[in-house]
């Protein structure tokens, strides 16, 4: 006997869970398989992000804080590999640290992929200070001794003896401060590098938390929001250059798509079978 | 016997309150000799943290208490990470560099990635348009899942516009909101312990 259209509905709304997972993998895989290219449209945050590195003059030196462990490396690890490049693209030379303590890989991979990408050579074109445990300590600290905070790089050379390092010390060396961060980290330092020592600030977030920060960017406390793996992408068009980020980005749009029509699904199905009453107001 | 703990929390708090707001050499100076003294606090508290986590292990596998085998892998991976870091460093040619990329990355991103599974398995059951409020809640989230990533613009060219608009008003009205009660709440709870009235911290309601 045939089932009436009313279990099928049933039968759709008590879907196998699996199923769906079976779905969202097939949505990630192919796409990373068989990539489209789909075009990344520039926000305005990530256009200003951008161009506040290509306002720094030639040559200066750039503080980078790349915190970030390998649960969000999808989103921030092409940023901080599109970000390097266009510093070092523009011959800035970025002093870069952690405060995670599984950042220091995360950062040393990044910086072999843009080095390798753009011909730069540590001490020469930037310097690693490593992780530093301590927070907002830490960030505070970088005010008034970073030479003191750090007595060695990360490879264990003394900051004082890396030509590069002695003409920065704190803050106000720095033309710029760039913050690629997956927690309360940013808020740290946009509280004490950008408000109060006022150095300029660009931001990198995961995509959850990237809304918190636009109040920031409408008070000129940072200058540019890179969000996300969608950041990073609009990042590398802007770069000229496909990266992770960009080609992630075919893999998220399918995944979005399939949330979008399971939500619509589940909805038609309730509808059908009669579960959905709609009314004004009351919960839901 | 509160008196002293509840003083040193009164000068620390109102010291480090009036030197954030004073630019003079001698104050920017002790607040150097406080940051030192809280790095030396963070260090101990990793200490205290690393001690807590093998006892607490410890007494797990002694007494074959449940999931003992995990535990055991805690205590190997605490004691043989600790010993190989300090010797040989953690750079990307020691064994810990290798373990890091090989291991510790792989898993962390797994896990994390485990979150879009699930996500679309929750949004398929509980996302339902059932009055006006969780319609618009609904409407707005397609939107914006659809409006955020490449092929939203490639479906129609007015989507990223829109996912603007909702993002740089609706939203950052929300955020703003948010971040004044937010700051307002934080003074306050600053205050009231500074002051002594709030003294929980000291164990006691």
């Amino acid at each position: 006997m045939a089932a009436t259209p009313n279990a099928f509905w049933q039968r759709i709304l008590g879907i196998d869970r699996r199923w769906i997972f079976v779905l969202v993998g097939l949505g990630t895989m192919l796409p990373l398989l068989f990539p489209v290219n789909l075009p990344v449209a520039t926000s305005p945050r990530v256009q200003a992000a951008y161009d506040a590195i290509e306002a720094v003059p030639e040559g200066s030196i750039v503080l980078m804080s790349l915190d970030y462990e390998p649960d969000i490396m999808a989103e921030l690890q092409p940023m901080s590999v599109a970000v390097l490049r266009h510093c070092f693209r523009r011959n800035l030379k970025p002093v870069i640290l952690t405060l995670y303590p599984a950042g220091p890989r995360l950062v040393e991979r990044a910086l072999a992929v843009a080095a390798a990408a753009e011909g730069k050579k540590r001490y020469d074109d930037y310097v690693f200070l490593g992780y530093k445990s301590g927070n907002q300590a830490v960030i505070l600290g970088l005010g008034e001794n970073i030479r003191g905070l750090f007595p060695t790089d990360f490879y264990g050379v003394r900051t004082d003896s890396i030509p590069m390092m002695q003409k920065v010390n704190s803050y106000a060396d720095f033309p710029l401060l760039i913050n690629l961060s997956g927690s309360s980290i940013a808020d740290y330092y946009i509280r004490i590098g950008a408000s109060r020592y006022h150095r300029p600030m660009i931001l990198g977030s995961t995509a959850v938390m990237a809304t918190d920060y636009y109040p920031y960017l409408s008070s000129r406390q940072i200058l540019g929001l890179i969000g996300g793996m969608k950041g990073a992408a609009e990042y590398e068009r802007l770069m000229g250059i496909v990266g992770d980020a960009r080609r992630g980005m075919d893999a998220q749009s399918l995944v979005h798509v399939i949330v979008v029509l399971l939500v619509l699904l589940g909805n038609v199905a309730l509808f059908a079978t009669g579960g959905l009453k709609p009314r004004i107001g009351g919960g839901a | 016997m509160r008196f002293g703990p509840i003083f040193v929390t009164f000068l620390t708090g109102a010291t480090l309150i009036a030197i954030f707001f004073i630019p003079h050499r001698a104050a920017q100076q002790t607040q150097s000799v406080i940051l030192e003294w809280a790095d030396v606090v963070y260090t101990f508290a990793l200490i205290l943290g690393s001690i807590s986590l093998w006892m607490s292990h410890q007494k797990k596998v002694q007494q074959r208490g449940e999931g003992w085998i995990y535990s055991t892998v805690t205590l190997i991976a605490l004691a043989g990470v600790t010993t190989l870091g300090v010797v040989q460093g953690v750079g990307g040619d020691t064994i810990v560099g290798k373990l890091y990329d090989s291991v510790n990355a792989p898993l962390a991103s797994t896990m994390f990635s485990l979150l879009a599974f699930f996500i679309a398995s929750a949004a398929f059951r509980a996302f339902r348009a059932r009055n006006v409020e969780a319609t618009l809640l609904l409407v707005t989230a397609i939107v914006m899942m659809i409006g955020r990533v490449s092929i939203g613009e490639f479906l129609w060219k007015g989507f990223p516009p829109l996912t603007e608009w909702l993002l740089d008003v609706p939203n950052l009205a929300a955020k703003r909101a948010v971040a004044i009660g937010v700051g307002l709440g934080a003074i306050s709870t600053a205050l009231k312990i500074i002051l002594g009235i709030d003294r929980s911290y000291l164990g006691r309601s």
